[in-house]
């Protein structure tokens, strides 16, 4: 039973820290009343950005070309979630629409690129991957240890940073409460001096860095290359964790790494003894099914920001 | 003295979406180092080049008529369906394994895989139609779950069934949309008797929506839940009706694939897109079944040409992909371009 834990938990956690970085992204777009189906979209322009930036700068950078990858990547897809933000906060567009757009030009622009620099449907394999670390002091503990201290992405570590600073930003500061009162009441926001489209605006381009992020970690930790399929639902997956966290960031990093328990155990279902029975479609689809159960009131009632999905309009009840 | 109508704009809208996203495609094609003009070339002879391409256009658009009519269908009553893509992923398994696993007579067979198709579809749409009629779940997530569900459990029933296999068998001659007919009209392409299935399906859109009562309450909910209550209209039986029939429609869309262009169903490794595309050959058509129709020609078209361009243009072919997807892109940004055209209109106005 140990062994299975021993090699299951790290898979878990490497599975679930690209979906905490997006799912967070999630988060503050979605307080601030926007809804982003573009995720998927957003992630999957990261995680190309992360490997064509890796590639191209390996020799250069040396130790540091997944790091700054995923910087790049942070920067590209938060452009690219400009977009989004434009349509959906000045142009008034439906937001579910430009968000599906944003899906499939993710993609289009993803795989025309590497179609076009590397002449054929995907890219090559990088060299410098995201470095694993051993914890100091804590992978010595007995048991949990080597669970779950050794041998740790150090993207994994950042994205569960990330989540409790997320949770202070969007709970502790100002600029959080403004975010959620935009997402709640946008009229009474606008009321008190706060500036809607502004912070709408942050909020949204914060969602895509951190998708890119999201993106670009999956590519250099679990493919190592990027094609067609290297982001396949991930970004959906991300929202399912979002909303199956209620919301809230650490709720969010929760059900991430739930979803990412099920996708180990997917993965690795074959190999262990009791679980070798259950066909390995019952955990591919554990995630969403859960988050239908939870959308439908069976697990705790779940509620979306108030506001969310309607352009703000000034003067308008 | 109205020179621009109202429905002028309605119908400008599109068009000018249309138009920006091929110029902004072309700006892509000039900066990446390709020739637009070779491209457009080479996309126009992939649709319309000769006789054998236009059969295989036509085929294209016939899934691409059933997508936009599913998520046109939904979206009168309100409701955002983006399960398309699984709903039509149901409903070309269910059309695969019953065109396979059968033996009966044409007559038969070939309806019996149809409906199976249509009602795999529907099934698929009615559950996110019950949780959002009776739990008020909103129904862009729940079927963008089913979506993945529709995908996973799909592939597990393929390899189940084939045991351990990528594809099913072929399905009998007696349940195939085939045509030897329309094959040999146009130079020996797959084109198959889908398309009048499609298009039989649009009048059935336009039929139920401008001639029953049940459209007439199906639309009224689109425009006012609250109304059509006060009204004595039964919400909750219109929106989980709109998505059932949505999801037959999309379940149809399935099964063109299944009995006509591919024959079977062979394990996927990620979404058809036709679904999705649904979403941009309905926005396009307004929601309407003819709209729908020129929607469909449109991006069906568009994504079958696009093969020729890679060879003819040596473009990739996800180019074409960017296109459609900035036409959605500048679609649902229609506010701006129909302020944009509301201001050309007074300054006409203003210069008389």
């Amino acid at each position: 039973m140990l062994d299975i834990l021993y090699f299951i938990i790290p898979i878990t956690i490497a599975s679930a820290a690209p979906l905490i970085f997006t799912a967070i992204g999630g988060v503050f777009s979605e307080r601030s009343g926007v809804i982003n189906i573009g995720l998927e979209g957003l992630m999957i322009m990261g995680a190309f950005i992360g490997i064509l930036f890796n590639l191209f700068f390996a020799d250069v950078l040396g130790a540091w070309t997944p790091w700054v990858s995923l910087l790049v990547a942070m920067l590209v897809s938060a452009l690219f979630a400009t977009l989004h933000a434009v349509a959906s906060i000045s142009f008034r567009a439906d937001q579910v629409v430009s968000g599906v757009a944003i899906n499939m030009l993710g993609l289009a622009i993803a795989l025309f690129s590497v179609k076009m620099i590397f002449g054929k449907g995907q890219t090559d394999f990088i060299q410098q991957k995201i470095p694993r670390f051993n914890i100091p002091y804590l992978e010595d503990i007995p048991i949990i240890g080597p669970m779950f201290f050794k041998l740790v992405y150090g993207s994994s570590i950042i994205a569960i940073a990330v989540a409790f600073i997320a949770w202070f930003v969007i709970y502790k500061t100002p600029f959080g409460l403004r975010l959620r009162s935009v997402g709640e009441h946008p009229m009474a926001a606008d009321t008190m001096g706060i500036k809607v489209t502004k912070i709408r605006y942050i909020a949204v381009i914060i969602s895509g860095g951190l998708a890119g992020i999201g993106g670009a970690v999956y590519s250099q930790t679990i493919t190592n290359d990027f094609g067609h399929a290297t982001i396949n639902g991930q970004g959906f997956m991300a929202l399912a964790a979002m909303i199956f966290g209620k919301w809230h960031p650490i709720g969010a990093m929760g059900a991430a790494l739930f979803f990412g328990f099920a996708q180990a155990l997917a993965i690795s279902s074959s190999s262990i003894k009791f679980l070798a029975d259950i066909p390995s479609v019952y955990f591919h689809i554990f995630p969403y099914v859960l988050t239908i159960l939870a959308l439908a009131g069976f697990l705790g009632k779940a509620n979306a920001p108030k506001a969310i999905g309607k352009p703000y309009i000034k003067g308008n009840r | 003295m109205n020179i621009m109508s109202n429905k002028m704009i309605n119908i400008l809208v599109p068009v000018i979406s249309i138009i920006l996203g091929l110029l902004v495609g072309a700006v892509v094609m000039l900066i990446s180092g390709y020739d637009p003009v070779a491209g457009y070339t080479a996309l126009w002879n992939g649709i319309f080049g000769d006789s054998y391409v236009i059969g295989e256009t036509i085929r294209q658009i016939s899934p691409y008529i059933l997508a936009g009519l599913a998520v046109a269908f939904a979206f009168r009553t309100g409701l955002f369906n983006i399960g398309v893509e699984g709903q039509l992923i149901v409903g070309w398994f269910a059309a695969a394994y019953v065109g396979m696993a059968f033996e009966l007579p044409k007559i038969i067979h070939l309806p019996l895989a149809l409906i199976a198709a249509a009602v795999a579809g529907a099934l698929w749409g009615l559950i996110p139609g019950i949780l959002k009629a009776k739990l008020h779940v909103h129904e862009v997530i729940v079927t963008i779950m089913m979506n993945y569900i529709a995908f996973h459990v799909v592939n597990a029933l393929i390899k189940t069934i084939s045991g351990g296999g990528f594809k099913l068998d072929r399905i009998q001659p007696t349940a195939s949309l085939r045509s030897d007919f329309l094959s040999n009209l146009t130079d020996f392409s797959t084109l198959h008797y889908g398309i009048f299935v499609a298009l039989a399906m649009v009048v059935v859109m336009w039929f139920i929506l401008e001639k029953t009562k049940s459209g007439f309450e199906l639309k009224s909910v689109g425009f006012n839940q609250n109304a059509s209550q006060y009204a004595g209209m039964s919400v909750n039986k219109n929106i989980v009706m709109a998505m059932v029939i949505s999801g037959a429609f999309a379940g149809l869309g399935g099964a063109m694939e299944a009995l006509g262009t591919f024959g079977t169903i062979s394990l996927m490794g990620g979404f058809t897109g036709i679904g999705f595309d649904g979403i941009a050959v309905a926005l396009l058509g307004a929601n309407t079944p003819l709209g729908v129709v020129f929607g469909a020609t449109l991006f069906g078209s568009l994504k079958y040409g696009a093969n020729n361009m890679p060879n003819a243009a040596g473009i990739p072919i996800e180019i074409v992909s960017i296109i459609i997807a900035l036409v959605i892109f500048f679609v649902a940004c229609g506010y701006i371009i129909r302020i944009g055209l509301v201001r050309l209109r007074k300054n006409k106005k203003e210069a008389k």
